[in-house]
């Protein structure tokens, strides 16, 4: 156990303390205690940080399944480096934050568990080296993501989102762990560095393809791309810190690495370019028309944050051509730059407006834009703070998201130069379906700003007094806002710290041993397209906006819920009504049915077994005669037993019974088997006398009601039973006599009397050789006997329920 | 001798299930029967009938009728007889409670 698998099993051990804290310290918010955890890795790994900087890895490992080749295996690059930090630095911002947001009055042990789970499971998938460790960890940050979702349970939309983030998570996370194994199969291991240093294997096998669509099943389903979307605006049920956390800063963006880090693998190839650039433009453009028709604050931010995910997701397509040049050219590898630095810009302004948004809910009780306004001036500061955060998710000067969306479009700009794939004179909607999303990026921003800070303040829409919220809420935010400006102002503090390594872990093949990539990130490039773009991005959405009030009124902006809910839905319902179709149709609580079911399936095996192995013998040498009178008894017995079925009179059915018994009884004699004669007679007799006692009381048997159709069923599975019987009889005979196996019986023969003393042979083995099984069988009479007089003699209180 | 007894076990067999499959809890104890008789006359059959004298040392004979499956089918003997009676009673105790032996009408509602 080295220090690193230490700190990702650290919130898992936290968590078990973090109960007790909240149960017995309950003087002080457990949050202060929670925060000390993130807070201290985030120091932790900002002390790997140089190492890591200058180009060295981390790795350790420890054994855990060695004969399935799991290992759990801790390994720290660059682009771990910077998930870990996002995930530490956000948690620690967020857990201060949620101490202000949710009162001492919460389940707070729950909430702090759930939330220790979470960033246990999310360092445990970036640190993990080994396949299946990761998706162990993946799938942990699913489950916890749906108990944060669900957190505030009595309300019905908190668990049916929960329920579906849970099931398109997991959904797709299975998917993934299929593509694991067939990436298993390709190379006979689960260690991530040792497949990209076999990727020719990779790349020649015909599995390739499958396995590549099976883990971006998982990433996409996880990142919230098109058309599994759908979930992520459902999850911002949970309360904001864990949306701001979980589903805009960390879990989501899963995806984008798993993508990052399998770009070594898949990276390169057709398909990998083409679905990534596609599903991600898609999102894209997607989440940025469907956040405009919000009238949710949190619903803006949610599908604002799909478009964003879409965006990145996008840049790792289009930067993945990197791998096919094979030197750097910066043409195709700028793409991965972006994504990089976009994805570190995004956690910081949408973590900040989250946040802002949080406390607007909290201080005002409302996060509806339509009854929100003017807010300006009672909270300054969070007024200030959200300005920051969305002037930079509109791509605005100086901050930080200005520089990603200048180098995105850049970097859709030279898809147009592409040799590699095709692209063609498809080149041109990269950057135009690039620059359509930003427009409405830039509009669902104004509209975000301007109804919710602009306008007037109408105190009769809240049911409290609104005021600015307390410090502490607003430190968390500020600090947010504050590396929004320093990284749009001095981004190269990034540069050759964060966004080269992470750049490298992603490309590793791109760069002979030992260069590095340039990462030059400036403000002003002087007037280019890029500059143009954003100017038209800045008018055409300014416009769209003065002309809000008309288009307002169309049908398509009111309709607020995304349609490919549809699918979900439907199929949700389907698959319960389904299933439940399905177990009505065989649970029908009538006997006869499962009988029907046991004997079917038994024909069947028996059936297949004889057919498969060709099992069908009859054996006509080794029989014994068959003597004249047998030719009396056996048709006599035959008949006895076909007539019962036939018969309605339940006295004539107890005769026929007893004949049928007595007659097997006369059979025993005839087969040498004195005792077994004996016990029979008596057993009949017995059995005879009870039946007539339990006649007495029981009704005359009618007339069997069947339809025709199950009637023929009947008879056809009865007479399959009867003739499988006799097939296993005559074969099992014959085929015993084949084999010539010496039969155990003889040891009892011959030990009968040297070690029991006895003459009887049968009755030695019963008391003597197995007395065991026959005191047994003395407990089981005993116990149908107890049974048996307890039926009889117990009366139930009068209204009491049988 | 032995395929005759193969036939009659598989007609023991054919209507023992056809009586299980009705829906008068009489029939299916008497079905249950049926099939006893067929389980215990298979097991003798298949170990060979009416070869040599009853298992009893003191005859001094030759060859012995195989006791092993005479035990064994003793033993089922036995318990199917505690199974019958218990049987029995049971179908006679739901007839007191329920007030039929219908099978369609003792099965249970679709929301269970």
């Amino acid at each position: 156990m080295s220090a690193l698998h230490w700190v990702i099993l650290s919130p898992f051990l936290f968590a078990l303390i973090i109960p007790f804290l909240f149960k017995y310290v309950s003087k002080i918010h457990t949050g202060w205690f929670v925060w000390l955890l993130p807070t201290a890795l985030f120091i932790y790994f900002m002390n790997w940080l140089p190492v890591i900087s200058s180009g060295q890895v981390v790795e350790t490992t420890i054994s855990w399944i060695p004969a399935l080749g799991i290992d759990f295996t801790a390994y720290l690059d660059g682009l771990s480096m910077l998930f870990v930090l996002l995930i530490t630095g956000i948690g620690s911002l967020v857990v201060l934050y949620s101490i202000f947001y949710l009162s001492k009055k919460e389940r707070l042990g729950n909430f702090y568990v759930y939330l220790m789970l979470f960033m246990g499971a999310m360092l445990g998938v970036v640190l993990s080296d080994n396949l299946i460790v990761l998706y162990v960890f993946w799938e942990v940050t699913s489950m916890a993501s749906a108990l944060l979702i669900s957190y505030w349970f009595h309300k019905d939309k908190s668990t049916k989102g929960a329920q579906k983030s849970m099931l398109i998570t997991v959904a797709g996370g299975l998917a993934m762990l299929g593509g694991f194994i067939l990436l298993y199969q390709m190379t006979g291991t689960f260690s991530i560095r040792t497949i990209i240093d076999n990727v020719d294997v990779v790349q020649a096998s015909p599995l390739f393809v499958p396995a590549m669509l099976l883990i971006l099943l998982g990433a996409f389903t996880k990142s919230a791309q098109f058309p599994f979307h759908i979930w992520l605006p459902d999850a911002m049920e949970a309360p904001t810190p864990v949306s701001a956390y979980l589903h805009s800063a960390t879990m989501v963006k899963a995806g984008i690495y798993l993508v990052a880090r399998m770009t070594p693998v898949f990276g390169g190839s057709n398909v990998w370019f083409w679905t990534l650039s596609i599903v991600g433009l898609v999102t894209l453009l997607w989440g940025s028309i469907s956040a405009v028709r919000q009238k949710d604050l949190k619903g803006i931010l949610a599908f604002s944050t799909v478009s964003q995910l879409g965006l990145i997701m996008s840049l790792l397509g289009v930067g993945s051509a990197a791998l096919t040049v094979g030197a750097d050219d910066p043409i195709y590898s700028q793409a991965i730059l972006v994504a990089i630095f976009h994805l570190f810009n995004h956690a910081t302004f949408k973590g900040a407006l989250f946040m802002a948004v949080g406390i607007i809910d909290h201080e005002t009780g409302t996060r509806d834009i339509r009854k929100l306004g003017g807010l300006m001036t009672v909270m300054p500061i969070t007024f200030t703070v959200s300005l920051i955060g969305l002037a930079s998710m509109a791509g605005l000067p100086p901050f930080n998201g200005f520089l990603s969306k200048e180098k995105f479009f850049s970097a859709m700009l030279n898809v147009r130069n592409f040799e590699a794939f095709d692209v063609g004179s498809l080149g041109f909607l990269f950057p135009l379906i690039a620059w359509i999303a930003s427009i409405f990026t830039f509009l669902y921003s104004l509209i975000m700003f301007f109804h919710t800070f602009r306008g007037k303040f109408e105190p009769s829409n809240y049911e409290r007094k609104v005021h600015e919220a307390p410090i502490g809420m607003l430190i968390s935010p500020i600090i947010l806002v504050v590396l929004v400006i320093v990284f749009g102002l001095f981004p190269n503090l990034l540069s050759y710290s964060i966004i080269e390594p992470a750049k490298q872990a992603i490309l590793p093949t791109v760069l002979p041993e030992g260069e590095q990539f340039v990462v030059n990130i400036k403000i002003w490039h002087g007037v280019n397209t890029e500059l143009l773009m954003t100017l038209g991005v800045v008018l055409i959405a300014s416009f769209l906006f003065y002309l809000m009030h008309r288009w307002a009124k169309l049908a398509i902006y009111n309709r607020e819920r995304d349609p490919f809910n549809w699918f979900y839905d439907n199929a949700l319902t389907g698959l319960t009504s389904g299933s439940q179709w399905i177990t009505r149709l065989q649970m029908t609580g009538l006997l006869r049915d499962y009988f029907a079911y046991i004997f079917t399936f038994m024909l069947l095996l028996v059936g297949y077994t004889f057919w498969r192995f060709d099992a069908f013998a009859i054996d006509t040498a080794n029989t014994s005669v068959i003597e004249p009178f047998m030719w009396i008894l056996i048709p006599l017995l035959i008949g006895a037993i076909v007539t019962i079925p036939f018969l309605n009179h339940r006295i004539t059915a107890v005769i026929v019974v007893g004949v049928i018994g007595f007659l097997l009884a006369l059979l025993l004699i005839v087969f040498r088997a004195p005792d077994l004669a004996l016990t029979k007679l008596l057993v009949e007799t017995v059995t005879l006398v009870i039946f007539m006692l339990a006649f007495y009381h029981l009704p005359e048997m009618r007339k069997e009601k069947f339809t025709p159709r199950l009637n023929v069923a009947n008879l056809l599975i009865s007479i399959g039973v009867g003739v499988m019987m006799t097939l296993v009889a005559l074969s099992s005979a014959a085929l015993g006599n084949e084999a010539g196996y010496e039969s155990i019986s003889d040891y009892f023969l011959e030990n009968a009397k040297e070690l029991a003393g006895g003459y009887n042979v049968v009755n030695v083995i019963l008391v003597d050789f197995r007395g065991l099984d026959t005191l047994l069988e003395v407990l089981v009479l005993a116990v149908a006997a107890l049974g048996i007089v307890t039926l009889i003699k117990l009366r139930l209180k009068g209204g009491e329920d049988v | 001798m032995e395929i005759l007894m193969s036939i009659t076990v598989g007609v023991l067999f054919m209507v023992g299930t056809y009586l299980l499959l009705t829906k008068s809890l009489l029939r299916i104890v008497l079905g249950l029967i049926l099939l006893s008789h067929g389980a215990h006359f298979l097991l003798l059959t298949m170990s060979g009938l009416q070869s040599g004298t009853p298992p009893l040392l003191n005859l001094n004979s030759e060859a012995y009728a195989d006791p092993l499956p005479q035990a064994l089918v003793l033993t089922a003997l036995v318990i199917s007889f505690g199974m019958t009676s218990f049987l029995l009673v049971l179908s006679y105790r739901t007839y007191k409670a329920f007030k039929t032996d219908d099978l369609e009408q003792l099965r249970g509602s679709a929301d269970e």
